[in-house]
C-alpha cells in the first residue's frame, strides 16, 4: 500500500501547489483589507462597463456558435461531401492556434489603414477594430469548436435508425430534428454551451489585441484585470478576478452535473 | 452555410495573416524570424512548452491513475477540480499564481519574472489535458490482464511497462499534443507573471502582442506564422493519433 499512498500524495500535492493554493491565496488577498476596496472596484462605472462589454460579446457568440456547432455536427456525421476532412480540421483550429495570433489575423483584416476590409469599411463609416465588432468577432473565433466537438461523438453513437423510422412514418425533416435528434443530443449541446460560455467570458489574448482596451469603452473584464494589475490597483484586480473565478467555479459545477447525463444519454 | 460561416470567421483571417507575412517575400520573412529577439522568444516558447509537456505527461498520468485506481474521500471533488484551468480565465490564472508565487509570496517562493514562472503558468493551464485523455483509457483497461501478468511473476514495474503503458500511450500522446498546442500559444496566464523581459522572459505570443502594439504588424505576422505552422503540424498529429486510436474499431 505505501506505493499507492505515494502516488496519491504526488497527484494531490501537485494539484495543491499548482491549483488550489494559488486560488485560495486570491480569495484571501481579495478580502484581506475588508470589503470596502472590493466594493469600490466592482461599483466603479468602468468595471461595470467592462463586464457589460464581455457579456454582450458572449451573448452574441454563444447562440451563433451553438447553432453552428449543431449544424456542423450534423453535416460531419450524417453527410458525405468533399472537403469534410478539411472542415473537421478547421473547426479545431481555434483550439490549436494562439489567441494572440487570432487577434493579429483580425487586426490585419480590419485595421482601418491597410486592412483587407478595414480600409473600405472605414471609408463607409464603420469602425470594426478597437470597437465592439472586433471584440465580438474575436470572441466568436476563439469559441467556435466547443459545441461541435461535444455534439459530433454523441451523434455518432446515436446512429440514424430512429430518424429513418420517423421518416418512413412521414415525419418532415424539421419534425425529425425537433422530436428525435435534438432531445437525444440535448445534454451534449448544453455541455458545449457551458464550455463556450466559459471560453467567451475568459477570452483575453485575441481581445487584448483587437479591442484597443479603452477604459469605459472597449475594455473587457479580462483586460480590465490586467490594467488594474498594471496600475498597481491590486485589490481591484483581485476583486474583478474573484467575480470571474466565481463564474468559473459555477461552470465547473455545471460541468460536473451535466457530464454524467451526457454520457448516459 | 456552415462553410461560409467558418470561412468568414476562421479561414479569411488566417489567409490575411499568411498573406501579410509573405508580402515582403520569403527573404524578408526569414530575416524577421531569425532576428535575435524573435529567435530568443521562439526558443523560449518551444523550450518551456517542451519542459511543461514532459512534466504534465508524467504527473498527468499519475493523477489519472490515482483518480481511476485509488479510492479516497473527496475523490469526486478532486476529479471536478482538474477542469478548473479550462473554466478559469487565463488572466485570472496568472494573477492567481502571482498572488502565491509573486513578490508578496507569503511562503517566500518568489519566482515571478523568471523563466520558472512561465513553466509554472503553463503547468497550470495545461494540467487537464493528459489527465482527461488518459483517464477514460484507464477506466476501460481490463485489470485481469495485469493480474494475469502478476500471477506469472511480473513485478510492479514490469506490469506497468509491459501492459499498462502500451495501452495508455496513445492517450498520453494525444494529451501531450493538445497540451503542446495550448502551451505554445498561451498568453493570458504568462503576461502578468513573466515580466515579459525581451531576450529573457518574453515568449513568442507576448512578442507578437508587443510588435502589434508598437506598430510593426509585419514583425508580428512573421512570428505568428511560425506559431500557426506549429499549430497545423499539431492538428495533423491529433488527426493521425485519432486514426490509430480508432483503428481497431473500424477494422
Amino acid at each position: 500500500m505505501p506505493r499507492r499512498l505515494g502516488l496519491r500524495a504526488v497527484a494531490l500535492g501537485y494539484l495543491v501547489v499548482i491549483l488550489l493554493a494559488p486560488l485560495g491565496m486570491v480569495f484571501y488577498r481579495t478580502f484581506q483589507s475588508g470589503l470596502e476596496p472590493v466594493w469600490q472596484t466592482l461599483s466603479d462605472p468602468d468595471t461595470i462597463h467592462a463586464f457589460r462589454v464581455t457579456l454582450i460579446a458572449t451573448a452574441i457568440a454563444v447562440p451563433l456558435n451553438t447553432v453552428f456547432g449543431v449544424l456542423c455536427g450534423l453535416a460531419i456525421v450524417r453527410r458525405r461531401f468533399r472537403g469534410k476532412g478539411l472542415l473537421n480540421a478547421f473547426i479545431d483550429l481555434p483550439l490549436a492556434v494562439s489567441p494572440v495570433v487570432i487577434g493579429l489575423c483580425l487586426y490585419l483584416l480590419y485595421a482601418p489603414r491597410g486592412g483587407w476590409f478595414g480600409t473600405w469599411l472605414a471609408e463607409h463609416g464603420f469602425q470594426v477594430l478597437f470597437a465592439m465588432p472586433a471584440i465580438v468577432l474575436a470572441t466568436i473565433f476563439v469559441s467556435v469548436p466547443f459545441v461541435a466537438r461535444e455534439v459530433i461523438p454523441t451523434l455518432r453513437e446515436l446512429g440514424n435508425e430512429q430518424e429513418q423510422a420517423a421518416a418512413t412514418l412521414g415525419a418532415a425533416r424539421w419534425q425529425r430534428f425537433r422530436r428525435i435528434t435534438l432531445p437525444s443530443i440535448r445534454w451534449a449541446v448544453i455541455y458545449g454551451v457551458v464550455l463556450t460560455t466559459a471560453r467567451c467570458l475568459g477570452e483575453y489574448g485575441a481581445v487584448a489585441v483587437v479591442s484597443g482596451r479603452i477604459e469605459g469603452s472597449t475594455e473587457t473584464a479580462t483586460t480590465r484585470v490586467e490594467d488594474l494589475t498594471l496600475t498597481f490597483n491590486t485589490a481591484g484586480a483581485y476583486a474583478v478576478s474573484l467575480v470571474l473565478a466565481t463564474i468559473a467555479v459555477l461552470v465547473l459545477v455545471a460541468m460536473t452535473v451535466i457530464r454524467p447525463r451526457e454520457e448516459n444519454a | 452555410m456552415i462553410t461560409t460561416y467558418l470561412l468568414v470567421i476562421v479561414v479569411l483571417p488566417i489567409a490575411a495573416l499568411l498573406w501579410e507575412s509573405h508580402k515582403g517575400g520569403l527573404h524578408a520573412f526569414w530575416q524577421i524570424v531569425s532576428s535575435p529577439e524573435a529567435q530568443s522568444a521562439l526558443k523560449l516558447t518551444f523550450g518551456t512548452a517542451f519542459v511543461v509537456v514532459v512534466l504534465n505527461a508524467v504527473l498527468g498520468t499519475v493523477t489519472a491513475w490515482v483518480l481511476v485506481r485509488d479510492e479516497f474521500r473527496g475523490k469526486s471533488l478532486v476529479n471536478a477540480v482538474i477542469d478548473l484551468p479550462f473554466a478559469l480565465p487565463t488572466i485570472v490564472a496568472g494573477l492567481t499564481l502571482l498572488a502565491l508565487y509573486g513578490p508578496q509570496s507569503p511562503i517566500g517562493a518568489h519566482v515571478a519574472f523568471t523563466r520558472g514562472a512561465i513553466v509554472l503558468a503553463l503547468c497550470f493551464v495545461t494540467l487537464p489535458f493528459v489527465v482527461r485523455t488518459v483517464q477514460p483509457v484507464l477506466l476501460e483497461l481490463d485489470v485481469e490482464m495485469e493480474e494475469a501478468a502478476r500471477s506469472l511473476g511480473a513485478g510492479q514495474l514490469a506490469v506497468f511497462r509491459r501492459i499498462v503503458l502500451p495501452n495508455i500511450l496513445p492517450g498520453i500522446l494525444s494529451g501531450v499534443v493538445l497540451a503542446l498546442a495550448r502551451a505554445l500559444g498561451e498568453i493570458g496566464s504568462i503576461v502578468v507573471i513573466s515580466g515579459n523581459i525581451p531576450y529573457h522572459t518574453e515568449v513568442a505570443s507576448v512578442f507578437i502582442f508587443n510588435q502589434i502594439q508598437s506598430g510593426y504588424p509585419e514583425y508580428a505576422a512573421a512570428v505568428a506564422t511560425v506559431l500557426l505552422g506549429a499549430a497545423f503540424v499539431l492538428l495533423l498529429a491529433i488527426g493521425v493519433l485519432r486514426f490509430f486510436a480508432t483503428r481497431h474499431e473500424r477494422a
